[in-house]
């Protein structure tokens, strides 16, 4: 016979549902595995694993390489915050909420303050909502050049971690300089602040800002630029926009995906945002590069925002008229921000007195990490550390 | 018309008669559903409103805690009022549950509360509306018991599975509270050996 006998079968079939063309290859190497039937495997990822910033179980049902099923077991972290929230008065409970996000503690407070003030019927003066605003960029940057390092440590280069390591100290001291801690600063008070800015701040903190957006170009060299991070990350935990929002997924994560939603801008006006002037970065992919690219791209405009802030600056109080003991009437309110991880907001229900009835804590990593079994479904083993490490969640925002 | 009142006229419209009643708090829009609506209402917030993001769904327990402030002057622990109040948008009983949805693209947002029984609390759940329900649910059915019907498998999330009881109930006690009061009281003990705990005995005494 002179002509070539097509073969029929599965193998040749094309599936009867749309697949990404970065997926192809997957898709591929799937059809080798049920052909070769290697058989199931479950094997945990955790609790105790680099990629998971603190103590995340995975199930993950293994076929071969492959990922047929994975289930996050979580809760090896929950310290029950909303519960001890009803028995701790309004300044104790900014103490608890410190340690959910422990990266950025000082954006964490400024949501319940913010709540607290709703409630109380009192707006902590411009300079203090202008500290306020500055210390959360701060953290921000401070979080996102930890991401920025430790994503590349993830994928394989160790280079990036240590300058990811070695820039966020600089933040980290103006942070400590600032408030006295590192990583807890508990410097909001109901009604402004605990402390004005130390001497000398405000001209170190434009010089760091300079450090920090050297980093930047680094990191969009060194990573970004690099052929195999590309390859690592490109088409690998495709977020669609529509399912992210579904699931709840926020922040960069979600404006990885394409949509273009900043609370900072969209949402009800809170600190300083609106008198500033920045851009909100978007990237249409919505995998893993993209998550990395939008982190990078808005670690240098917190940094432009930082130096915007301390041009304007205003003089003036840093508390507003508060009784000593602090009473908060009757009331609910909802306050969102937007967190370096995503939104997180507080539903604070209080009956009057000196402590609140009922806090709901919406924290961001809880519903970006909510999305993992879907996109767990059908990666290689490899790429859930990459996906892991690109959603960039904290197990505290995670178990509260 | 404020936006808030725009947003309202287009809340109440569109739920039509599954609304019991609706009220602002701190600017946000409170919404009290029958029910039996409750994933109607779900539906009708994504395909009609255009809010398809979900922030949470949770739940209240309206009642007084009696476990708050059991420790006589301690004055650390926030006292609270011993009869039953509701909040915004009221409440038939002691459980509710309540959700937050927004729209990313038309930035607006409100809050889902329901009635749910006290004895039985149980409702529709909201995967099939928002897929992220699910964990939010699995967590108010842990916390609170509220049972979501429809639910693909409301297991434990954060606590062990054999675990007993709604720790977020207000009757469920803080035993580190019962068993040891709150640190603020203990503080002032006296050194031993000073003589300062007598003291006090003496003044009320001569008072």
């Amino acid at each position: 016979m002179s002509s070539i006998e097509q073969p029929s079968g599965p193998a040749n079939s094309t599936p009867d549902f749309e697949v990404a063309p970065g997926l192809q290859r997957h898709l591929a190497d799937a059809r080798v595995n049920v052909e070769l039937d290697t058989g199931d495997m479950i094997i945990n990822l955790g609790p105790q694993h680099p990629a998971t910033h603190g103590t995340l179980r995975l199930v993950v049902r293994l076929d071969g390489e492959r990922v047929i099923a994975a289930d996050p077991v979580i809760g090896y972290m929950h310290r029950g915050y909303e519960k001890l929230s009803e028995f701790r008065t309004y300044p104790q409970i900014t103490t608890l909420i410190n340690r959910i996000d422990w990266l950025s503690s000082f954006a964490n407070e400024v949501p319940f303050v913010h709540a607290a003030e709703q409630l109380m019927e009192i707006e902590a003066p411009p300079r203090a909502e202008y500290i306020r605003t500055t210390l959360t960029e701060l953290s921000r940057i401070a979080t996102f050049l930890l991401f920025l390092g430790e994503m590349g440590l993830q994928v394989g280069a160790l280079t990036p971690a240590f300058y990811g390591f070695r820039d966020r100290e600089h933040v980290l001291n103006l942070i400590e300089s600032a408030t006295g801690g590192r990583f807890h600063p508990n410097f909001n008070r109901i009604g402004g602040l605990k402390d004005d800015l130390p001497w000398g701040w405000i001209a170190e903190t434009r010089n760091v800002m300079k450090i920090v957006l050297d980093a930047c170009d680094v990191f969009e060299d060194l990573v970004l630029g690099n052929e195999i991070f590309q390859a690592r990350t490109r088409s690998v935990g495709i977020i669609p926009g529509e399912l992210g929002a579904a699931y709840g997924v926020s922040g960069s994560n979600l404006r990885a995906s394409g949509v273009d939603w900043d609370l900072r801008r969209d949402g009800a006006p809170y600190l300083a945002y609106p008198e500033l002037d920045f851009e909100v970065f978007t990237h249409p992919d919505g995998d893993s590069y993209a998550r990395y690219w939008v982190r990078l791209q808005e670690t240098r405009e917190s940094a432009r925002m930082v130096l915007q802030l301390l041009d304007k600056m205003p003089s003036g109080p840093i508390m507003a008229k508060v009784a000593r003991i602090i009473k908060v009437p009757a009331g609910e309110a909802w306050v969102e921000t937007e967190n370096p991880l995503g939104q997180m907001g507080y539903y604070v229900v209080s009956k009057g007195g000196t402590g609140p009835f009922r806090v709901k804590i919406r924290s961001a990593s809880f519903s970006n990490v909510s999305i993992l079994p879907w996109m767990l479904r059908g990666v290689y083993v490899p790429d859930v550390v990459t996906i892991l490490a690109s959603l960039y969640f904290i197990l505290g925002d995670i178990d509260r | 018309m404020s936006d808030l009142e725009v947003l309202t006229t287009r809340v109440t419209e569109a739920l039509g008669d599954s609304i019991i009643e609706h009220a602002e708090a701190c600017g946000n829009l409170v919404i009290r559903v029958r029910l039996d609506a409750w994933r109607q209402v779900a539906e009708t917030a994504r395909n009609s409103l255009g809010c398809n993001y979900l922030s949470f769904i949770s739940g209240i327990d309206w009642m007084p805690a009696p476990t708050v402030g059991l420790v006589e002057g301690d004055t650390s622990t926030p006292a609270q009022p011993k009869d039953m109040t509701f909040g915004a948008a009221g409440s038939a009983g002691r459980f509710q549950v309540f959700a937050h949805v927004q729209s990313t693209a038309q930035h607006i947002a409100f809050t889902i509360k329901a009635d749910v029984d006290e004895a039985e609390p149980h409702c529709e759940s909201w995967v099939s509306v928002y897929p992220g329900a699910d964990w939010h649910e699995r967590e108010c059915w842990e916390m609170y018991g509220v049972v979501f019907d429809g639910h693909p498998s409301l297991r434990h999330l954060y606590l062990p599975s054999e675990f007993e009881g709604h720790p977020l109930r207000k009757d469920f006690p803080l035993l580190a509270r019962e068993v040891k009061p709150w640190p603020g009281l203990t503080d002032v003990e006296p050194m031993p050996g000073s003589e300062s705990d007598e003291e006090p005995k003496d003044e009320a005494g001569e008072a």
